[in-house]
């Protein structure tokens, strides 16, 4: 019996507590939204102003960092942005999330999916209910989605590759190798095959000599390995490209290790934070990826255009995105409706302390 | 031989009786009264924070979020209710779906795809139900092992591919709804399901049996109840209702992956033992878990609504899932001390758990985000 009556003098006080915790906020907004629909009256057509940028989940570095390039899009666009995630990367939870987002009646998702095909019917029930849904960094398949931000394409990524081992070769240029993942990697095998096209073809690099590509298997030893033997097979060896974050921090390693800093630069494709060290001690100076803070903030525009009609979901159609220029709508037989943001963002010894991912 | 078998079939009826007995009066009274009025909290919290709650539309399409959940709990009482437990059905409903979608992707018509996905999910049910009740090993041990097991036999059929392209007949399944009404499918079967266990659970001679095990497993087997029969049953039913979970989920997501569902398994937990249903067996009702199922439901959908970040939504389910196992406890205790000596603790208890709730309900505006709703 005693307990009963705890627990009733339990509830009966949190009813009391909770009725007073929800009448004070409440009041406070219908009054706001009394007065703001009255403003809207005066003014002219009813703009969209809430968007949600759901990365694969939340407290990972890397999507925070997209927020970042999120909010910067929404204080220029005059919108609200909401950073708002499952707590792990499960697209069961995503869906949840999507659902409760979708019935909020927002203006546009702005998604990174954790599963291309798993979200299709979430996706298909936020643009029917008319919401702009557009994917960045990991798309939906195209029926789920107007348009994806696709972060980079093969020439892009082949081409800053040669750029920058042309920089750091110098002007009269000089050998380079390439230390690449599996030979059996599909993304690198295409993008060696591009630059070794363009190493044929072009003129800017005419004086690029590809002397051996070699593969570390995306393991940390062996690429190390491959870097020292590299070293030693090709004295006059200027650079080494690495298009794998595996491979880039081993040969970055083995220069700086083998005390090579200044004679044989090492560049490729890597992230910030494992390549800090290197970038500043001159082992690595400029490596390249995309930006997320970029993607980010091109997928909000690219949200917003469509949620406001400024762009359909069509190929051909073009808009304008803040800082970053203008940007057309392009059709992938693959990709679908897509929107390149351009060559890969390069990171070096001015601009790494911008970045923490 | 007939002369033996009588007193034992009497004896057993009695301790099942009482234990039947015991459980309504017990729980019915403190758990679940206190669910339902935590429910309509949640609805009227939630219909004052936000505009979208009370839309038929938005309910009926978050509903079918939690329905996977609930179809592995029905089986998932029964169990808990004899002190066992199963942590392999979101592993055997990933296996399940795999095996459906690697057949369908080669070709196989869907329904002998998701028939074949039925039998290999109760395979596993039985390959549980023979090690715990055939070997005598323990339901958490053997399920922990096959919890790796199975997962890793889904990954073994997809690997990094996904099964897709199911046809509509099959994904009415999961994002169908019946008729021309709001109720999707995968709630009405939901129901149906939960209707047919509840009345297994309370008003037949096994399910009485299930609460006679929970409460003392010898004193049940000497009583003549088929323990090893009625707890390998239950895994295959487990391991069943896995694997359907897992259709309804292929067909909600159109598509199948090795790793659709991971981590539900302790959700499926939560909402049994936040039903009043005694982890250590004996107690609890299928009414309980269905309203904390719903309770859950609701407060998950609310708190998106008002853009509480995911993490504090857990924590919020945790903090109740806590309370939950908290207030049974107190309620023994007080009731094997019935000395006001104990009083002060009592006292000190109460105010933890109303201390828990105002927290909860701080966390609840503390944590919102700019809220979309009242723009």
């Amino acid at each position: 019996m005693k307990f009963r009556i705890f627990t009733i003098a339990s509830i009966l006080m949190v009813i009391l507590s909770l009725g007073l915790a929800a009448c004070g906020p409440q009041e406070e907004a219908t009054e706001a939204v009394v007065e703001e629909t009255e403003e809207e009256v005066v003014e002219e057509a009813p703009t969209c102003e809430n968007y949600v940028l759901v990365p694969k989940n939340l407290g990972n570095p890397y999507f925070d960092t997209g927020n970042v390039g999120a909010q910067e899009a929404a204080g220029e666009l005059g919108i609200t942005v909401l950073y708002q995630g499952s707590a792990t990367a499960d697209a069961t939870e995503q869906i949840t999330l999507l659902n409760s987002l979708i019935a909020q009646n927002v203006c546009g998702l702005a998604i990174s999916a954790n599963d291309a095909d798993a979200l299709v019917p979430t996706g298909q029930a936020a643009m029917d209910a008319g919401i702009a849904v557009v994917t960045w960094d990991s798309a939906i398949a195209p029926a789920g989605r107007d348009i994806h931000i696709n972060q980079a394409e093969l020439a892009g990524i082949a081409q800053i590759q040669l750029d920058m081992a042309s920089r750091l070769a110098g002007e009269d240029g000089g050998q380079i190798a390439i230390l690449s993942a599996t030979s059996t990697a599909p993304n690198q095998n295409a993008w060696i095959a591009a630059m070794e096209e363009m190493l044929a073809s072009e003129e800017a690099y005419a004086n690029l000599e590809l002397v051996e590509t070699v593969y570390g298997d995306d393991d940390d030893t062996k690429s190390y390995n491959e870097a020292q033997s590299l070293f030693t097979k090709y004295p006059d060896l200027e650079v080494i490209i690495a298009p794998t974050t595996v491979g880039i921090a081993a040969s970055a390693r083995a220069v700086t290790d083998a005390d090579l800093i200044g004679q044989v630069f090492v560049t490729g494709l890597g992230t910030p934070n494992q390549m800090r060290e290197y970038v500043k001690n001159g082992s690595s100076p400029e490596f390249a990826l995309w930006n997320p803070a970029d993607l980010a903030y091109l997928a909000v525009y690219t949200t917003h255009a469509l949620a406001t009609g400024e762009i359909t979901a069509e190929a051909g159609q073009t808009f304008t995105a803040g800082r970053l220029g203008e940007y057309t709508v392009q059709d992938d037989p693959e990709l679908g409706l897509n929107v390149l943001l351009g060559l890969p963002f390069v990171y070096n010894a001015d601009n790494i302390d911008d970045f923490d991912w | 031989m007939k002369s033996q078998a009588n007193p034992q079939n009497t004896s057993a009826a009695t301790i099942s009786e009482r234990a039947t007995r015991r459980s309504l009066t017990d729980v019915f009274k403190n758990w679940e009264l206190l669910l339902v009025v935590l429910i309509i909290i949640v609805v009227l919290v939630n219909t004052r924070l936000s505009p979208y709650f009370l839309n038929a539309k938005n309910i009926s399409r978050t509903s079918s979020d939690f329905m996977e959940i609930g179809l592995m709990m029905l089986p998932m009482v029964f169990i808990v209710v004899t002190g066992n437990i199963d942590l392999s059905v979101a592993s055997n409903m990933g296996m399940s779906a795999s095996f459906m979608g690697l057949l369908h992707n080669m070709g196989v018509n869907i329904w002998l795809a998701a028939l074949a996905g039925l039998a290999l999910g109760t395979l596993g049910g039985v390959l549980n139900g023979y090690l715990i009740a055939k070997v005598k090993l323990p339901s958490l041990v053997v399920t922990l092992g096959t919890y790796a097991f199975f997962r890793g036999i889904a990954y073994g059929f997809l690997g990094d591919q996904a099964a897709r392209n199911y046809p509509a007949k099959f994904t009415y399944l999961g994002q169908g709804r019946v008729g021309g009404s709001l109720i999707p499918v995968s709630v009405a079967i939901f129901i149906g399901l939960a209707i047919i266990f509840g009345i297994i659970l309370h008003a037949t001679k096994f399910g009485r049996h299930l609460y006679a095990i929970g409460n003392n497993e010898e004193a049940a087997k000497y009583s003549g109840v088929p323990i090893d029969k009625i707890k390998f049953s239950l895994f295959v039913i487990s391991g069943f209702m896995a694997a359907f979970a897992g259709l309804v989920l292929a067909a909600r997501f159109g598509s199948t992956r090795p790793d659709n569902g991971t981590g539900l398994e302790l959700a499926v937990i939560t909402a049994t033992v936040l039903g009043g249903v005694d982890i250590d067996g004996g107690k609890g009702s299928m009414y309980g878990a269905v309203l904390s199922l719903l309770l859950i439901g609701l407060l998950r959908f609310g708190m998106g609504l008002v853009n509480i970040q995911s993490q504090v939504q857990s924590t919020i389910i945790g903090l109740l899932l806590i309370v939950s196992i908290f207030l049974p406890h107190i309620g023994q205790r007080i009731a094997a001390n019935k000395a006001t000596r104990f009083r002060w603790k009592t006292v000190l208890a109460v105010v933890g758990i109303i201390a828990l709730f105002v927290l909860f309900f701080v966390f609840f505006f503390w944590s919102r985000a700019p809220v979309l709703a009242e723009i």
